[in-house]
């Protein structure tokens, strides 16, 4: 009696279900197989930087790599210090955030507040095309005519390869990330805060942005930091429109070198695998990899607690 | 008492005071809706003068000649020919990889995993590594498949790395279109006698299989448009013989795109941007590959 109690309160969710056959118990381990898969993948790429970048700190102190001002990988004598690398490929995303969030989030009201079907139907393909544009495009639109053909005429002094279009074709590709995520926090807002608001006689744009906007901040930060997150690790694009060369500038109109780029750039020119430089590369990726999990895992700590807020 | 009685009046009663406050806040209003039009007209802009500026550039190179012929150190005689076997052939792989793992992970995490810690951190982990970049995947796979697997710079071992980049988003796709199937389709299963393998197979997958292809087809248009990953693993610049699977040596569209865009005379942008014009077209019949088997798939659907 007891006993079989214990049975049913323990199997309740598969009560409905007949007795599995032995070859049942085979497919639910190759299902579960698969999900480990995404846990080894997770593991292999933290062991892999990690063996990898300690052979390269056994060669440079970590401090001098952390703390050093100064990339000189290629020309004697090399110096291995990241903040070039970090600082360049912080102001590329910043610049891109700079494009992306008041296009993304005003599209994101737009298409979450004002559009009709009829204009959702036409907006809502242009940003899922625009998501769907290889990086490798963006960046060759960026060489082919941003810089010379909308930054130059304005800027006369800019280079041929410069941060500031590696920016704007980095917020072109983030937009429709934040546009889309924002779109869905506005929406996750409930109806009757909305309602209220217009019973108070506010216009639509007062209950946007007195109401709407503030309950989906938390939302909407998150998409932020999840745009930048993809902004930092963004190669290709940043790679055409500003090639690599480390600097230790502030200076959107001159070229500089992101972690990606640098990374790109090792790998696809003829170094030596067991030389210092392609050792340095792992190193760098293991920066990299740090930040953008980090932004990560704050942006999902953001949706998180949003959740839980209108649950 | 009076006096803040007639201090209410004065301000329902006073129209003049309210009208033109009105008149301000419908204005503030449509100079927002204004600035949305903007930023949405901004945007159709830019993917308007990125496709002029590709199919100006590139129209005039692209020909028959320009789809069978190899690379050559001449733009004019130059084609995507070893680019777009080379596409083809790793998004077979990717896809042969990443659609069985992804599904399966999927139909785990939905259908037969139970709320415990570690399946959260199985969810966890998917969502994370949907954040890394690809260029990180371009490392793991050059350590783990062209090192220590010994495949070497061979298309399987980019067919590989890039199975594992869009695992997650395949996941992702296909969980969400478990989750959108009713659960009576379920019960009407196990009503019927099934075992839960049989009631995923024959109720649940059917149901949710318009979603999950649309998952896979736009995850892979994805793996075809990467190029960073590649560069890691080792893609090479200039191959001028078609490549086999398990053999060293191969390129793609978006890494020839690259390679001919990195030089500065105008005949190879001229190339890259034909090059970027050949892919644009196998998206855009992925994509309509996607709408027809969605079409498809979902005629018999209903509940």
């Amino acid at each position: 009696m007891t006993a079989s109690n214990a049975t049913t309160a323990t199997s309740r969710s598969r009560a409905l279900t007949v007795p599995r056959p032995r070859s049942e118990r085979v497919i639910e381990l190759l299902l579960v197989a698969a999900a480990g898969v995404g846990v080894l993948t997770t593991v292999g790429i933290v062991i892999v930087l990690l063996l990898e970048a300690a052979q390269f700190f056994a060669l440079v102190s970590p401090i001098d790599f952390l703390t050093g001002t100064v990339w000189s990988a290629s020309i004697l004598p090399f110096r291995f210090g990241i903040i070039p690398l970090v600082t360049s490929t912080l102001e590329v995303a910043l610049l891109g955030l700079v494009v992306a969030v008041p296009l993304g989030l005003l599209a994101a009201i737009y298409l979450a507040e004002y559009a009709s079907l009829r204009t959702r139907n036409i907006v809502k393909p242009i940003l899922e095309i625009l998501a769907g544009v290889p990086t490798i495009v963006l960046g060759f639109f960026a060489l082919n005519f941003i810089t010379p053909q909308i930054l130059k005429p304005a800027l006369p002094s800019i280079g041929t390869f410069n941060m500031l279009s590696a920016g704007i074709v980095v917020g072109l590709l983030i937009t429709p990330l934040i546009a889309s995520l924002s779109e869905d926090a506005l929406r996750a807002v409930p109806r009757g805060l909305r309602e209220g608001a217009f019973a108070m006689a506010a216009t639509r744009f007062e209950v946007t942005r007195r109401v709407i906007v503030p309950a989906a901040l938390s939302g909407i930060m998150a998409s932020v930091i999840l745009a930048m997150s993809r902004a930092v690790g963004e190669t290709m694009a940043v790679v055409l429109a500003m090639s690599f060369n480390p600097k230790l500038t502030v200076n959107p109109l001159e070229q500089g070198g992101t972690m990606a780029a640098f990374i790109a750039q090792i790998t696809s020119g003829d170094t030596p695998q067991d030389s210092i430089q392609f050792k340095s590369l792992f190193a760098v990726a293991l920066v990299l990899f740090a930040i953008t999990l980090g932004l990560n895992l704050i942006s999902n700590r953001i949706v998180a607690r949003f959740r839980n807020r209108y649950a | 008492m009076t006096a803040s009685d007639a201090t209410v009046a004065v301000t329902l009663g006073s129209g003049p005071r309210f009208e033109p406050r009105l008149a301000r806040r419908k204005a503030s209003a449509s100079v927002f809706l204004v600035a949305c039009l903007v930023a949405i007209g901004l945007l159709m802009l830019a993917l308007g003068l990125l496709l002029y500026e590709v199919i100006t550039k590139g129209l005039p190179y692209l020909d028959l000649d320009f789809l069978t012929a190899f690379p050559s150190r001449r733009a004019e005689r130059a084609g995507v020919l070893p680019a777009l076997v080379g596409s083809l052939e790793i998004g077979l792989i990717v896809g042969a990889v990443s659609v069985p793992l992804g599904v399966g992970a999927a139909v785990y995490l939905e259908e037969y995993a139970k709320n415990t810690f570690f399946n959260r951190a199985l969810r966890t982990n998917i969502s994370n590594l949907a954040g890394v970049p690809s260029i990180i995947y371009g490392i793991f796979g050059l350590a783990l498949f062209v090192r220590v697997l010994g495949l070497g710079r061979s298309p399987l071992a980019a067919g590989l790395a890039l199975a594992l980049l869009i695992m997650p988003i395949v996941i992702i796709a296909t969980m969400e279109a478990l989750r959108a199937v009713p659960d009576s389709q379920r019960e009407a299963a196990y009503a019927l006698g099934t075992t839960r393998w049989q009631a995923v197979r024959r109720a649940v997958l059917p149901a949710a299989a318009p979603g999950i292809m649309t998952g896979i087809i736009l995850a892979m248009a994805r793996a075809i448009g990467e190029a960073a990953p590649l560069v890691v693993i080792g893609a090479a610049s200039f191959v001028t013989f078609l490549p086999t699977p398990t053999q060293p040596g191969f390129t793609v569209l978006p890494i020839q795109v690259f390679n001919w865009a990195s030089r500065p005379q105008d005949e190879f942008q001229g190339i890259a941007a034909a090059a970027i014009i050949v892919l644009l077209v196998l998206m855009l019949l992925l994509n309509g590959l996607a709408i027809v088997v969605r079409a498809r798939l979902s005629r018999h659907l209903q509940w």
